[in-house]
């Protein structure tokens, strides 16, 4: 079984992020930037089915400008067989990524892709429920278990208030959670054996897809700084204000 | 204008995000039809009908929809998507399962979580967990939105929409609900509890937890955790507020033994009143905190269970 993941380069999860001074945008000049923590655990899934002999292949994709090949060579690192870069230093939106990798999808033919839920940037949490969409697959959004069978997969999601489980037709879309797995650190020496992984560029003109987007961003702004308040003596006055000041209680 | 409202239902009850949703639309201004879809909804549309402002509920009731599931949820959306502007939904995970697809059927971009209606084709919108608040316009013919609950206060009841069936050939050849596992609790749910209390590493066991429960009792909060708790082991993933976890913004959020990072901010930040217990006085909790309580949590919170 072939499987694809794609994987997202975004500002590191640690990073306090800073909008420019002109409000168009967050800054990201200088500031460090890593793998999608959700397409970290979209990597590790596919690594573990190959472990386990359900997949035998596994491709990892990214969208993305020319640095976003250090997040395809840490997928190499991790267990990706080999890898596609679509290249644009475009701002792209979450249907023309759905449209690029469906573009990818026809060409590669995976029995199933594998994306995190959502990108810790943007928080849009689209990508995959539209890939499966364009190309008619069913979905398994927000992942905690995946279990592949003969022609289908069973995804177990994190819903509101609890766990559902559906059974997908293959070939299907996952989206990943946090309880899915605890992703692995990538070796030292896998890491040197990623260099000579393959990795193979393409753009969205030759994958005939507009990146254009019906989105405009107007601006950013930083929302409004949350006050600190005042330091209560005991339980006692704390339970007083909540209910006469604060009127909570 | 003319919007389309995906109503949200547990356990055959219509859901409270339901009523947040129909604010949001009446920001954006025009007709508001609500579509109930499901197996053996009466109640739900009967409760639908009732919120103010809506002037029509239709009612898709077969077996297909039962679930929820996303491909024919997206499939009846995309049939009646015409006759509409706008197809609003919560965010909840269904409007975030269902949503997506239906946008990218109709080839249109989906907008996530909006905040705030500034026109009838721009919204705010959070990014980077809500550490900047995003203004974008849509122009494309149909906009579809998920609608951050917490962000939009509650219409009334007092309605009476008429409520009408719709037919359309949906079918589900690749997708089959299996089973759920819903938590058993006689708890609100953390995303849309009124008072939420979360405990953090501080907490030191996921046996100390129980120190939360009779507050909450008595208070009818959820409980929540920060991720430092989660990474020890204390208590599971689905009680997580943060960047990662849930995003939660109740009247009252209680943070015990949570020093504050910024994961855990980001989730919590915009509760109306935010309450931080913690021995460590330098806490970055108590930067945000309206009232803060420096001490033992060991003794603070039997005190404060039994002052409540």
């Amino acid at each position: 079984m072939k499987v694809l993941v794609a994987v997202k380069r975004v500002i590191d999860y640690n990073v306090k992020i800073r909008v420019k001074p002109d409000h168009s945008d967050v800054d990201l000049t200088n500031v460090k930037m890593a793998m999608n923590p959700f397409c970290e655990i979209a990597v590790e899934e596919a690594v573990r089915l190959k472990e386990q002999g359900v997949a035998s292949e596994i491709v990892a994709v990214t969208v993305g400008p020319k640095a976003a090949q250090e997040q395809l060579r840490t997928a190499l690192a991790l267990g990706a067989d080999r890898a596609i870069h679509v290249e644009t230093e475009a701002r792209v939106e979450s249907l023309a990524v759905a449209k690029l990798l469906k573009a990818v999808v026809d060409e590669e033919q995976p029995d199933l892709v594998i994306l995190g839920k959502q990108a810790i940037d943007t928080d849009n949490n689209q990508t995959g429920q539209m890939l499966a969409a364009l190309t008619g697959m069913p979905q398994g959004t927000f992942a905690s278990k995946v279990d592949v069978k003969e022609g289908s997969v069973d995804v177990t999601r994190e819903i509101d208030g609890g766990l559902q489980t559906v059974a997908l037709t293959l070939p299907a879309v996952v989206t990943t959670d946090l309880r899915l797995n605890e992703p692995r650190y990538a070796k030292l020496p896998d890491i040197m054996k990623a260099k000579k992984k393959p990795l193979e560029s393409k753009t969205p003109e030759a994958l005939g897809v507009s990146v254009e987007s019906g989105l405009e961003l107007l601006g950013v702004e930083t929302p409004a700084e949350r006050k600190g308040g005042v330091k209560v003596g005991s339980v006692d006055e704390l339970v007083e204000k909540l209910k006469t000041e604060a009127k909570v209680l | 204008m003319s919007i389309l409202i995906l109503a949200e239902q547990h356990d055959g009850e219509l859901a409270a995000g339901t009523a947040h949703v129909v604010a949001a639309a009446r920001a954006i201004g025009g007709d508001i039809d609500v579509l109930v879809a499901g197996e053996g909804v009466d109640a739900v549309a009967q409760a639908a009908a009732g919120l103010d402002g809506v002037s029509r509920v239709r009612v898709a009731d077969d077996a297909v929809y039962a679930h929820q599931l996303a491909e024919p949820l997206a499939e009846l959306l995309v049939a009646l998507a015409d006759d509409y502007t706008h197809v609003l939904a919560a965010s909840s995970t269904t409007g975030k399962n269902v949503l997506p697809r239906l946008a990218a059927l109709r080839d249109v971009a989906q907008i996530s979580d909006i905040l705030e209606v500034v026109g009838a084709d721009t919204f705010k919108r959070p990014i980077y967990a809500g550490n900047a608040i995003a203004t974008v316009r849509s122009s494309d013919p149909l906009k579809v939105i998920t609608v951050r609950t917490t962000a939009f206060d509650a219409v009334a009841d007092g309605g009476s929409a008429a409520i009408e069936p719709v037919s359309a050939e949906v079918s589900n050849p690749s997708s089959r609900f299996v089973g759920e596992e819903l938590a058993q609790s006689d708890r609100p749910e953390l995303g849309s509890a009124k008072i939420v209390i979360s405990g953090g590493r501080g907490m030191g066991s996921g046996d100390n937890f129980k120190l939360l429960d009779g507050i909450a009792d008595k208070l009818g909060a959820a409980i929540g955790a920060s991720r430092a708790a989660v990474d020890a082991g204390f208590v599971p993933n689905d009680m997580q507020v943060g960047q990662t976890g849930k995003i939660v913004a109740p009247e009252l959020y209680i943070a015990v033994g949570i020093s504050g990072a910024i994961q855990h901010l980001a989730g919590m930040k915009d509760s109306k009143v935010i309450v931080a217990i913690n021995k460590d006085e330098d806490a970055p909790i108590f930067q945000v905190a309206d009232y803060g309580l420096v001490g033992d949590l060991f003794e603070i919170l039997p005190a404060l269970e039994q002052k409540l």
